[in-house]
């Protein structure tokens, strides 16, 4: 498996405060690996510097080994990286399935285009994401009036719009039911088996990371603290210890997981 | 070295009143987020009530009771204007309140001219401080010297309200969230309309404490709104320090210009203020103003479509209409009709940036005024012909746009506002100080179409082509990919960033095309008229076209034209009232009150009710 994202050293300060602190790491082709801490660990920080918001004090970031360190969002994007965002950001005053066109359209390199009329251009390539996500029978609905759940599969048809090699997920069930919280993790794994994808994602619920990840890292004030798999990350008692305060927990979880 | 200090302490002095009315802006902007263009009106009220009452008030205690009596009678005229005419349109979408704060500013116009009547009123001198005090060697009126005295005092009791009393602590949370603090249980309609009390009490306190040094007329609201905007924004929106640093700075700045530099004093403040943002974006004390942070409020909004076949046909019939009607109808109604196709042009060529950029320029009239001069300055000094002149109008002020655009798409929402005013107010003075180029106050005239486009009907046929010509386009490119990265900029700049858009850009071009557009108008305008004078240059200008786009509805396509059209007919026919002022003002209240989305939207609504139309999905 090749490597598609590589961090080397990552760290930024705001103020005194070390918010991320040389953080390296890994991530592979068709891999779905999770980014988990306690709150305030970092792990916006360390995607905001990822996609391009945020400008590292240090280290580096590459793509398919080409920097891109300090290279602004859409430069990042155009290079085959899509991201979902923790608070949704979408175009209410569009249709579902024109917020796709409209990232279809980018992706086209057609954002000046004068003709022809917008909502022509692509719409069966953007039936086909909003089928994939099962947003299909909502595709002429005005995107206002969506539920949270729907603009964030919405959010998935975008980021996919440009057929990403890498997709970075800020926090993708955040607000959401269990329920549709698994079916959405769930179909995020497939379109990673079917297309080939490598998906970063931070996560707060650890039913869906342990379901779900191929791999976990653990953020904590900043620092990495533990990597691996996700028996390795369960019986890690560091992680046990500033995680969750103590290891019962993961060991009630085990058993119903189990059984 | 006695002409600087004398001089310094008249500006110090004159910054008394500045703060004041800047102060109350501020506040009132802060915590309800109204852009309250009525402010110079309770400034100018201000001071003809003070006048009034110090006629009436005998004596030093009369004189500076009077002047507090002002602020209480003043604060209770805005009270009247917030419960009326502000409180049924807070849940319009961002901006729209301005609109009816405009019809607020005719109204009192016409109130004032009622009352006390046209001629300038000179202001009582205060007891006791008639006189003035030599300071090395120049004179300084005692009165100046009790400004100077005063003013900190003011700041400070305001102050001392904002930062140490529970009501100051209720208008901070408010400015920084007011959905919380409605939801801790704090009524917002009433702490809203105390703190209108507030800001207008300020405004008329400013406008009587300057009776003895200015007295009152009928320009006052005018002329200082743009310097309390200037003041504001150099200041940094919402922060009281920052005001009364700014309106020291503007007015110090502005005693001096008039000694050492003549021709700088009608733009000194705007450089003044175009240096400040391009250096502190949010002004010398303001915070940077988190996008998003106050939301959308009332309904969510409809995707906009192509429109239908039957709506098609209602426009062609229309255009018809339009083509024919001046051939039958006496030749005045040619004339109106061409008046109106211009204004509607330049306001379909803002609504394109306001309604799908969400950009809100306040100096439009830069790029109509700017199309107009290019197109009279080419006839006058060129003798160029009227074909090649509406050709460059357009592109010259295109050009204007692209450069004054590139400058102010760094900044956002208000300050992006305040930054084009700075630049059309700089168009403005420029054209109305550079007399041998332009003619100065007098103007550009006899300007007039060539031999086969003289007759009214031809250059309204002209008129018509080009017009609606450029109002196609606009319509074509808000349906093109261009008009969605547009609207998409708008709605969220972080997605669109994020999929690879190059928002500024985006917003450039269209601010490029919005004033080339505008400048077609400006020229079509010169030839129409026969002559360019600076004021289609000025404010008024650049206000006349924000609330006609505005009023016809921010969020449909057609909003600026059927608000051009609207606006401009009942413009026609009101001016033949001696109070036409008063009648328009009260128009534009009804329209703001009666129909928040706008005339365009209104009319969708009442058509949805009736059954002419389907209603769209509302869930939320």
């Amino acid at each position: 498996m090749s490597t598609v994202l590589s961090v080397r050293g990552l760290s930024k300060s705001f103020g005194g405060i070390r918010a991320v602190d040389d953080v390296s790491f890994d991530l592979a082709q068709g891999e779905l690996l999770a980014l988990i801490g306690p709150n305030g660990a970092g792990k916006s920080t360390c995607f905001n510097m990822m996609t391009g918001h945020l400008k590292p004090d240090g280290g580096t970031v590459s793509l398919n080994g080409t920097p891109i360190t300090g290279l602004k969002p859409r430069r990042i994007w155009r290079l085959g990286v899509g991201r979902t965002f923790q608070i949704t950001a979408t175009y209410a005053s569009m249709t579902v399935v024109e917020n796709v066109q409209m990232a279809l359209i980018s992706h086209h390199r057609r954002v000046f285009a004068l003709r022809p009329y917008a909502h022509r251009l692509y719409r069966d390539e953007a039936l086909e994401l909003l089928d994939l996500v099962g947003m299909a029978a909502q595709a002429d609905r005005a995107c206002a009036v969506l539920a949270y759940g729907d603009l964030k599969r919405l959010e998935l048809a975008i980021a996919l719009a440009h057929a990403p090699g890498l997709l970075l997920m800020d926090e993708p069930t955040a607000g959401m039911a269990p329920g549709e919280r698994a079916a959405l993790m769930q179909l995020v794994a497939d379109i990673v088996a079917q297309r080939q994808l490598s998906v970063l994602f931070t996560e707060h619920d650890m039913d869906t990371v342990f379901a779900h990840a191929h791999r976990v890292m653990v953020l904590n004030r900043g620092r990495l603290i533990a990597k691996g798999p996700v028996a390795h990350i369960r019986a890690d008692p560091e992680v046990q210890q500033v995680y969750l305060g103590g290891g019962t927990l993961f060991n009630a979880l085990d058993t119903s997981t189990d059984a | 070295m006695g002409l600087f200090i004398a001089q310094l302490l008249t500006g110090l002095a004159n910054a008394g009143a500045l703060f004041m009315v800047a102060s109350g802006l501020s506040l009132i902007f802060g915590v309800t987020r109204i852009v309250n263009f009525a402010h110079g009106s309770f400034y100018m009220l201000g001071a003809y009530v003070g006048y009034t009452l110090m006629q009436v008030l005998p004596g030093a205690f009369g004189f500076w009771g009077a002047i507090l009596l002002t602020g209480v009678v003043v604060g209770l005229v805005g009270v009247i204007v917030e419960i009326l005419v502000l409180r049924p349109v807070y849940r319009a979408p961002e901006l729209f309140q301005l609109v009816a704060t405009f019809g607020v500013i005719l109204v009192i116009q016409d109130l004032a001219l009622m009352i006390w009547g046209p001629q300038d009123l000179l202001g009582p001198r205060a007891p006791g401080l008639k006189g003035i005090v030599r300071i090395m060697g120049e004179p300084v009126p005692k009165y100046d010297l009790a400004l100077i005295a005063i003013t900190p005092f003011v700041a400070l009791a305001l102050w001392w309200l904002i930062a140490r009393t529970r009501v100051g602590i209720l208008v901070r949370a408010a400015t920084q969230d007011r959905e919380m603090v409605g939801a801790l249980g704090v009524n917002q309609s009433w702490l809203f309309t105390g703190v209108f009390f507030l800001g207008c009490a300020l405004a008329g306190l400013g406008g009587a404490v300057q009776l003895p040094k200015g007295g009152a007329d009928l320009l006052m609201d005018f002329n200082i709104l743009a310097s309390i905007f200037v003041v504001v924004v150099i200041g940094g929106m919402g922060s009281l320090p920052g005001a009364y640093l700014a309106a020291v700075l503007v007015s110090v700045l502005n005693v001096f210009g008039v000694t050492y530099l003549p021709q700088s004093t009608l733009v000194l403040m705007f450089v003044v203020m175009a240096l400040v943002l391009m250096i502190r974006p949010y002004g010398l004390l303001g915070r940077e103003e988190v996008a998003g942070d106050h939301g959308q409020s009332g309904e969510p909004e409809r995707p906009i479509k192509p429109a239908g076949a039957r709506v098609r046909l209602i426009v062609a019939a229309g255009l018809a209409v339009l083509a024919v009607v001046p051939l039958l109808a006496p030749s005045w109604i040619a004339i109106l009709a061409t008046d109106i196709l211009i204004f509607c042009l330049f306001a379909a060529s803002l609504h394109f940036l306001l309604g799908l950029g969400g950009l809100v320029s306040f100096g439009h009239a830069a790029f109509f005024g700017g199309g107009a001069y290019v197109a009279a300055l080419l006839v006058a000094h060129a003798g160029t012909p009227m074909e090649l002149a509406l050709l460059l109008a357009p592109l010259g002020a295109g050009l204007l746009a692209m450069i004054i655009g590139w400058v102010c798409l760094r900044l956002t929402g208000v300050y992006f506002a305040m930054l084009t005013l700075a630049f059309a107010q700089l168009l403005w003075s420029l054209a109305y100080q550079w007399g041998e180029v332009t003619g100065g106050d007098d103007g550009l005239v006899d300007i007039w179409p060539p031999d086969w486009a003289t007759s009214n009907l031809v250059f309204f046929y002209l008129t018509l082509v080009l017009c609606i010509g450029g109002i196609l386009a606009l319509r074509h490119a808000a349906h093109a990919p261009f008009g969605y990265a547009l609207r998409a900029a708008r709605d969220s700049a972080r997605q669109a960033e994020a999929t690879g858009i190059h928002t500024r850009a985006v917003q450039w071009v269209a601010f490029a095309l919005a004033g080339a557009m505008a400048g077609l108008a400006g020229g079509l305008f010169v030839f129409a008229k026969g002559s360019v004078f600076p004021n289609e240059l000025e404010i008024t200008r650049s206000f006349d076209a924000l609330i006609v786009v505005f009023l016809g509805g921010v969020k449909t396509l057609s909003g600026g034209v059927v608000g051009g059209a609207v606006f401009e007919s009942a413009k026609d026919m009101l001016t033949r009232f001696e109070y036409w002022r008063l009648a328009l003002g009260l128009t534009i209240i009804a329209v703001v009150v009666l129909a928040p989305e706008g005339i365009v939207g209104g009319l969708r609504r009442l058509g949805e009710r009736i059954g002419l139309l389907r209603p769209s999905e509302q869930e939320t």
